[in-house]
């Protein structure tokens, strides 16, 4: 089993709801609810689930884009140990970030439309003191030929490329700062079907000439399938079942998990299989179901759901499918014994 | 079905007038819409997948027409009506538009008007093209939504489009589509904006309902799954043009046109995981004002040869039915 590179520990993100003019707090969104992960060295860790599930903003917690409520990230350092990235101050929380960077879901608003390829790189290799301006010069053409684009690019303005290759230009600009982990935030989901196999396929090969680990967010399951080794579902600010991604899909123990993957529609005939169909709409994270959250909606609810909020444990007797890889589910019935 | 199709689109050309340029948004396009059938038109975004469906509504911008071809549209009276010769926006489209054609578009957050109530919107289709009085209207409305699973309707036929999650909106834009009993239903898109629980949820809706009221569906998306799941028929667009047009197995089994072929392998399929490495189609998808001599996508097909970039393939009929537009085939 590969060591943890990043250790999110009981990470909880809310944003306050306010009312009137004196915006009085009246109440939080739980958008991220006491979240525990471990993302290991140079794996792909998928977060998938539905709009508003929080997925975005663990991931933009993790750059800290977002000050998390309370939690620990742990970044593992150069001697070994780890470090919470959040008690760091000043220069030391600084040097950091460059250890961790993020590549949007919309690569059309993620590039300044003023400035140039080369200034949209130059300024985050600046800032982090990569060398004077040829050295960071060379740094963008070795950056855009690893993502198969021409190095004279960098004197071209976004509006002068395509979608595919905007996003290709976002990844080359994650990369240009060398880090070891980059947070994928749906990342081909903007693109056209026949795009996005191409920037999947690079990734995975960015991944292995840099032995990058990735966080790979984003709703589709079967990208996300493709993509990870491990895959986290999460709903309602929860993640509900955690297992590598074969074992998540041969054998998923949480009813969610399981109406997700059977609502994905598949591209060849005769494949379906049953489908859940689940009642009603994601309820609101302000004021989340009791119990188990997933409640009101799940076909196989006990009167145990309502009250008691299911821990996430491991699933014991769970086919070992990879060497290591807990399978952990967090569902009364999977305590009691498992899927009927 | 022994009758013949309920609508027929022939030889159908779109332009755009952008500045003094006039750019081929569709060209060439035929099909037919079998009655009580579900055509499925896929494509990436471009394509002129909406185009075509705009032109068969008559709901093109100012700046697009329909330059060529014909739509012809059997009435339920068995009369043929050509659509693509009516005067725009005049009397006789606006009495096909909405009460025996309708339309569902994509995104459900901006086609609703957000300053009236959602059975105010949904009623004034069904007051316009039938003379009932407001009270009518409304037990009509309250009737469709309850049939699309909407709780509480006569509650939520007085709430305002913001009072209604994601899921909700796409059933009050389906319920305004199909509250005259509309013979055939264009959907452009429907799912796109949604979840995939919710989007499993709206398209088992739509299939009821289909088979519920004999409606003939026109299927507009860009997900091969969907597809796969809902359709009888499928056409394939590529810039502009139906590259390969066919039932759902002939498409699916076999397909026969390479970018047929090529989308379908570049698609991951759930549970094959990481294993099966995806294969992608070079290059990108060309600029909408590129003209071509030759095939659209000889630039980025595999199986291209010298003739496919001068002349442009025609259209071909194989394995009984299905109609390739491929210079492997001609």
């Amino acid at each position: 089993m590969r060591d943890a590179l990043l250790e999110i520990q009981d990470l909880a993100k809310y944003y306050p709801v306010t009312e009137g003019a004196l915006r009085k707090v009246t109440g939080h969104v739980k958008a991220v609810d006491h979240v525990d992960l471990s993302v290991r060295d140079g794996e792909t860790l998928g977060l998938v689930g539905e709009s508003g599930c929080g997925k975005t903003t663990l991931g933009k917690c993790l750059v800290r884009l977002h000050r998390p409520t309370s939690g620990r990230i742990l970044l593992r350092s150069a001697d070994g140990s780890m470090q919470d990235l959040l008690s760091l101050q000043g220069k030391e929380s600084f040097r950091t970030r460059r250890r961790i960077q993020m590549v949007f879901q919309d690569p059309y608003s993620s590039l300044n439309p003023v400035k140039n390829i080369l200034s949209a790189f130059d300024e985050p290799l600046r800032i982090h003191g990569f060398g004077n301006g040829a050295r960071r010069r060379d740094i963008v053409e070795e950056a855009l030929r690893a993502v198969n684009l021409q190095p004279d690019y960098m004197y071209r303005f976004p509006h002068e490329f395509s979608g595919g290759q905007r996003q290709r230009i976002c990844i080359a600009r994650a990369l240009s700062l060398k880090p070891e982990v980059v947070v994928c935030d749906e990342p081909v989901s903007a693109l056209d079907v026949s795009i996005q196999a191409q920037i999947l396929n690079l990734m995975k090969a960015l991944q292995k000439q840099y032995r990058l680990t990735y966080v790979f967010i984003a709703h589709d399951l079967s990208v996300v399938q493709y993509m990870s080794d491990r895959v986290a579902v999460m709903y309602l600010g929860k993640v509900v079942e955690l297992a590598d991604s074969a074992s998540l899909y041969a054998g998923c123990r949480h009813p969610y998990t399981e109406a997700l993957l059977s609502a994905v529609p598949i591209p060849v005939l005769g494949a379906r299989k049953d489908r859940i169909l689940l009642s009603g709409d994601v309820p609101s994270p302000v004021d989340p179901p009791s119990g188990c959250r997933f409640h009101p909606r799940c076909p196989k609810r006990m009167d145990v759901c309502r009250e008691k909020e299911p821990l996430l444990q491991e699933v014991r007797g769970a086919p070992a499918a990879a060497e290591g890889a807990g399978h952990f589910v967090a569902c009364h019935l999977a305590e009691r014994g498992g899927k009927r | 079905m022994a009758e013949g199709p309920i609508l027929s689109v022939r030889n159908l050309r779109t332009e755009f007038q952008v500045g003094r340029r006039s750019l081929r948004a569709v060209q060439d396009v035929s099909f037919e819409l079998a009655r009580g059938r579900m055509l499925g038109i896929v494509g990436e975004s471009g394509c002129g997948k909406s185009v075509t469906a705009h032109s068969v509504m008559q709901l093109l911008p100012k700046a697009g027409r329909i330059s060529g071809g014909s739509i012809h549209y059997v009435d339920g009276s068995g009369r043929e009506r050509v659509l693509s010769a009516m005067e725009r926006n005049g009397r006789e489209i606006r009495s096909v538009r909405g009460r025996e054609i309708a339309m569902i578009f994509q995104d459900p957050m901006s086609s609703l008007d957000p300053v009236y109530g959602i059975g105010h919107q949904i009623a004034e289709n069904l007051l316009e093209h039938e003379r009932l009085d407001r009270g009518e209207a409304r037990a009509r409305v309250v009737a469709l939504l309850a049939e699309l699973g909407i709780p509480i309707p006569e509650k939520r036929y007085d709430d305002y489009p913001h009072q209604f999650s994601g899921g909700m909106k796409q059933r009050a834009m389906i319920a305004m589509a199909m509250i005259c009993n509309p013979r055939i239903l264009i959907a452009d898109e429907p799912t796109t904006a949604l979840d995939v629980t919710i989007q499993a949820q709206i398209l088992a809706l739509m299939k009821q309902l289909q088979e519920r009221h004999g409606t003939s569906v026109i299927l507009i998306t860009h997900n091969m799954g969907i597809v796969a799941e809902t359709c009888d028929e499928v056409g394939v667009m590529y810039m502009g043009r139906i590259v390969e047009l066919g039932s759902l197995e002939q498409i699916f089994n076999a397909p026969r046109h390479p970018y047929t072929a090529a989308l379908l392998r570049s698609v991951p399929v759930l549970g094959l995981g990481g294993r099966k490495e995806l294969e992608s189609i070079r290059g990108t998808t060309p600029d909408a004002s590129t003209v071509f001599e030759g095939c659209e996508f000889e630039p980025r097909c595999d199986r291209a040869c010298p003739r496919c970039a001068k002349e442009s393939a025609p259209e071909r009929i194989l394995d009984g039915s299905r109609r390739v537009r491929c210079w492997l085939y001609a």
